[in-house]
């Protein structure tokens, strides 16, 4: 059975909090790949914040801009 | 018979400048702007739905202490709510910090509901820092020993002693809460007062 604990590579170092934790190393940049995955996971979450459609209620006709406003 | 004056108390002072403030319909309002409409306006209420679950959570661990939360099933349980709930707080805060931060959100008199935000962010650092010291484990005591150095050179480790339990201890679930939670309030009530920042408006195209 696939247990979080025996995920292979990278996905272990995501997962399982309990081994060693990996690292990514280029030059002087030093991050852990948990830090980094939750750094992506907040600008996915934003983005998706800004372009997803808001389930909207019938906005009253009093609270609409003029623009907006059927002619 | 002319009517009685008011008088001169201080809670009476006190009541007439809430209600001028803060009346009830601007305290508790039943709808928004428009341009609240958008998923980007919710991390502050998710923002806050987190820290209600870490003060909740945290008074349970409170209730039973580090022997059950460490020992049992439920115990564990909870410590890990407390923990992700952290983690979610963080995340929607950092979230909520970057919209703000990018629609410029002082604009129109609301530089101090973004400076008490800005100073809740850097005393809920604080108070996770002295969760983590307040494990009573193995990692709490690396971390302090870690902690203790940097801390120590810059002079604060004269007043605030990470390697010493009991005032970590009590920083973490008294002093650093009570900022935080007063701090909210007044960024809550101060949002309250002038009203949710609109979006940047879009630049006229020029000829």
């Amino acid at each position: 059975m696939l247990s979080l604990l025996s995920l292979p590579g990278p996905l272990a170092s995501i997962f399982s909090l309990n081994g060693h934790s990996r690292y990514l190393h280029v030059g002087w940049f030093l991050i852990s790949v948990a830090n980094l995955t939750v750094i992506l996971l907040m600008i996915v979450v934003f983005v998706l914040a800004l372009v997803l459609p808001f389930p909207n209620r019938e906005t009253p006709q009093e609270l609409l801009p003029s623009r907006e406003k059927p002619q | 018979m002319s009517a009685p004056e008011k008088a001169s108390t201080w809670t009476g002072r006190v009541r007439r400048a809430a209600v001028d403030a803060f009346p009830p319909e601007r305290l508790l309002p039943e709808t928004q702007p428009v341009y609240v409409a958008s998923w980007v306006y919710v991390f502050g209420v998710l923002s806050l739905a987190a820290f209600a679950v870490i003060i909740a959570s945290g008074c349970v661990l409170a209730l039973a202490g580090p022997a059950w939360w460490h020992g049992s099933s439920i115990g564990h349980f909870v410590n890990s709510l407390h923990l992700w709930s952290t983690e979610l707080f963080f995340f929607f805060m950092v979230v909520h910090l970057w919209a703000k931060f990018f629609m410029a959100a002082w604009r129109g008199r609301r530089a101090l509901t973004w400076m008490t935000g800005a100073v809740v962010f850097l005393i809920s650092i604080g108070a996770a820092f002295t969760g983590y010291l307040s494990q009573q484990n193995l990692d709490s005591q690396w971390i302090a020993g870690q902690a203790k150095d940097g801390l120590n050179a810059s002079g604060i480790g004269s007043f605030f002693n990470v390697l010493n339990y009991g005032q970590m201890l009590m920083w973490h679930i008294v002093l650093l809460p009570l900022a935080v939670a007063v701090l909210v309030g007044l960024h809550i009530l101060l949002v309250r007062r002038v009203g949710v920042c609109p979006p940047l408006p879009a630049r006229e195209e020029t000829p």
